[in-house]
């Protein structure tokens, strides 16, 4: 085998495939029949493992694609649907992204694009047995959803996260129509609560729905006892906590537990019985304060993953430090992110107490206002497992509070320590020097987000030279020029995408990434009334699908 | 009647100059700052984005004072997760917050409070104690706070400032706006009247 032929990028071998037609080459690799090989690797799960068996050779390429029965599309512009349905036809689940990830932090206009009808009508006829949809970040209408009601007729499981542009109408749709739902997820997104009762649209024979998680929506008040749910949910979110206390002495089987937005002191009581056997709880919309949560917290021993506002406090993550030794995942989030003068939250202290109880600590999200140097050192030494590793310091370019120092060795700490990271999120002063770490450490690092930090072109350039691993790279306010950008010339093929905004990118540097790297699109948005050759929200990202034909005005392809 | 004639008096004069106090890490004589939404020129940061406070959404009606500037998508919470929390603040009584502003004569920063942590003033007293590291004493109907070095006051519904302690708890807690911890010596003007 001709190693070069290896390497040849999955393009090539799209547009040389005939649709439909099996491979039957005179030099003939691989001594087992198709079916058999189709068999064997459709035992195969991971995506990416199934992009490297594709590109062993033809045969393996042809039987991978008739295997394959999930897609999983990372960016929806890095390849168009028609591209798709002709490489993969038998699809039964579809997982697409959409908008660049500061987009939920309102750095995208709206109209911006990632619709996701296109990509429903292609699937109509090529894919008219598709059971599931995960999409992320995508603009989905009510259209849209009524759409995919009516004309998949096996469809069971939808997700929707962080999307926007439907309202429950649309969800009345698919509670009407499709009859053998087992999964509806819609949560963080940008829905229009029409009331109602969409909910009651569901008919009362449906007994297969097993996860219903409608955390978006405040106005419904959940009659779960008439959706036959009452006795098996695995996942069960919902509002009012009072309306669930029977529900919760049934649940024989809850294993996550989110929402609990009315959960007062009073009411949390309700939920122990169901605690013993919870691995996930999601407290993220309840202002619990530390003794309310340490007295939840010793009904559930079995804790791994954990979602909390900073109401708790760093009594509240002591608490979780002694009560969750199993806690694989920690998200704290602020209660009150934009008001200044309120010095509450958690500091480096909550964070520390929890690392010192949580060694098996993975994932971590933190919001605070203070962090030190030392803190972090320690957290990566009582954690080195970690994965996942996101730290927002809420003031930005915040030194260490005690030192007054950059926050430079906090993160030279976490990647020297912790090997598997695969993300990172950085915050408060920082210097070259913590790229310099990054780029030189984080050997498994594959997303990375920056904002108000470095010093220099050098900052990035670290990045962009080390990281082997990077896949997505999203940067704000950090003083990054042309010299940054086109550094990463022979590396942005082989990522997701980049974002830059609010740097000192110019269009002219743009336009010099954009001709050099012709497989790239290379995306300016402009804003009105400012400098014409300042290029101040650029998206890179790597494509087959060629230059979006859906742009709106203030998006230039370059 | 007179104590609130008197406090009226008292702070006419004065001008609070909070600017004075307010600890900003700009160059002096540097005033409102521009919005942060275009690139920045140079490498070094500037000094004005220190102080950037965040506020991402037009709805948003609460906080933002007008000397501050807005970074937009800063810190990175998701709009949706944003205005749940709000929302709940805003909506319900029981259990959310009832958050004033304390300044005290003297410090830099000015802070917040959730009065509903408290239930009475015994408990705020020792709050604000613990929260500025100084002593205030208890309040009596005679003497008002003397005999400590400060003396909390509060700004009510009406606009007017009075002595903590003057109404019932259940009253104070729903009319008082914010509070302003002051020297003892400049209390005495509101029990002039006495």
């Amino acid at each position: 085998m001709d190693p070069n032929q290896k390497r040849a990028k999955a393009v090539d071998r799209v547009d040389s495939v005939d649709t439909g037609a099996a491979s039957s080459e005179s030099t003939r690799m691989c001594p087992f029949p198709d079916e058999v090989l189709e068999r064997v690797l459709s035992l195969i799960g991971s995506h990416k493992d199934r992009s490297s068996v594709s590109l062993v050779c033809k045969d393996w390429y042809n039987a991978e694609r008739w295997s394959r029965r999930h897609v999983f599309i990372g960016n929806c512009y890095s390849v168009s649907p028609e591209i798709v349905a002709a490489r993969f036809p038998r699809i039964r689940s579809v997982t697409l992204k959409g908008k660049p990830r500061f987009s939920d932090f309102n750095l995208v206009p709206e109209d911006w694009g990632a619709d996701v009808h296109p990509w429903l009508s292609v699937f109509s006829t090529a894919y008219p047995f598709l059971e599931e949809l995960r999409l992320k970040r995508m603009a989905v209408s009510d259209e849209s959803l009524e759409f995919l009601a009516t004309n998949f007729q096996g469809f069971k499981a939808l997700s929707l996260l962080s999307c926007d542009g439907f309202s429950t109408d649309g969800l009345k749709a698919i509670a009407t129509n499709c009859k053998n739902l087992t999964e509806l997820d819609v949560q963080e997104n940008g829905i229009d609560d029409l009331g109602g009762h969409w909910l009651s649209c569901f008919p009362e024979s449906l007994s297969s729905l097993e996860i219903l998680n409608f955390a978006s929506l405040n106005s419904e008040a959940p009659q779960l006892m008439e959706l036959g749910t009452g006795t098996f949910m695995q996942e069960l979110v919902s509002g009012p906590v009072t309306e669930l206390k029977n529900t919760f002495s049934n649940c024989k089987h809850l294993v996550t537990l989110s929402g609990l937005w009315d959960a007062t002191p009073l009411y949390l009581p309700v939920i122990y019985p169901a605690c013993a056997r919870l691995t996930f709880l999601n407290l993220s919309y309840a202002t619990l304060r530390s003794i309310e949560l340490a007295n939840l917290l010793t009904h559930s021993k079995s804790l791994r993953r954990l979602w909390l506002l900073d109401t708790v406090g760093d009594k509240g993550l002591e608490a979780v430090g002694s009560c969750c030794p199993l806690l694989e995942e920690l998200r704290v989030f602020p209660a009150d992110p934009f008001d200044q003068e309120i010095f509450l939250g958690v500091t480096e202290s909550g964070f520390v107490s929890v690392s010192r109880g949580c060694p098996k600590l993975r994932y971590v999200l933190y919001f605070c206002r203070q962090m030190t140097n030392a803190a972090v050192a320690t957290i990566a030494q009582n954690c080195p497992d970690f994965t996942h590793f996101r730290l927002c310091i809420m003031n930005p370019g915040q030194p260490d509070y005690l030192t007054k120092e950059p926050m430079d060795e906090a993160f030279g700490a976490i990647v020297k320590t912790c090997t598997k990271l695969q993300r990172l999120a950085v915050s408060g002063l920082l210097t070259d020097r913590t790229f310099e770490y990054i780029g030189k450490y984080a050997k498994n690092l594959e997303t990375l987000s920056v904002a108000f930090a470095g010093s220099s072109d050098l900052g990035m350039e670290y990045v962009l030279g080390g990281c082997p691993k990077l896949r997505k790279l999203e940067i704000r306010d950090c003083p990054f020029g042309n010299a940054a950008l086109l550094s990463g010339l022979t590396k942005y093929e082989s990522m997701r995408s980049l974002w830059m905004s609010a740097c000192n990118v110019t269009m002219n540097g743009c336009r010099e990434l954009a001709k050099e790297k012709p497989r790239l699109n290379v995306e300016v948005m402009k804003d009105e009334g400012s400098d014409d050759s300042q290029a101040h929200k650029v998206y890179v990202y790597r494509t087959v699908a060629g230059p979006r034909r859906d742009a709106p005005p203030f998006v230039l392809t370059l | 009647m007179d104590r609130k004639r008197s406090s009226l008096n008292l702070f006419e004069d004065i001008d609070l100059n909070y600017k004075a106090t307010e600890l900003r890490l700009g160059l002096p004589g540097t005033d409102d700052q521009p919005e942060i939404k275009t690139s920045l020129s140079g490498n070094k940061r500037s000094s004005s984005e220190m102080e950037s406070s965040t506020c991402t959404d037009e709805n948003e009606s609460r906080s933002a004072s007008p000397t501050k500037e807005q970074v937009v998508g800063w810190p990175p919470v998701r709009s949706y997760r944003r205005n749940i929390v709000q929302g709940k603040k805003e909506s319900s009584e029981m259990g959310s917050g009832m958050y004033v502003k304390v300044s005290m004569d003297g410090a830099p920063y000015l802070r917040k409070v959730d009065l509903k942590m408290y239930r009475s003033y015994e408990e705020l007293m020792e709050g604000l104690q613990k929260m500025f590291k100084c002593i205030i004493g208890l309040y009596s109907e005679r003497e008002g706070y003397n005999g400590s070095q400060h003396a909390p006051t509060y700004e009510d519904k009406d606009g007017d400032w009075m002595l903590v302690g003057d109404v019932p708890w259940e009253m104070f807690i729903t009319s008082c706006k914010r509070l302003r911890i002051m020297k003892a010596s400049e209390a005495r003007g509101l029990d002039d009247s006495l």
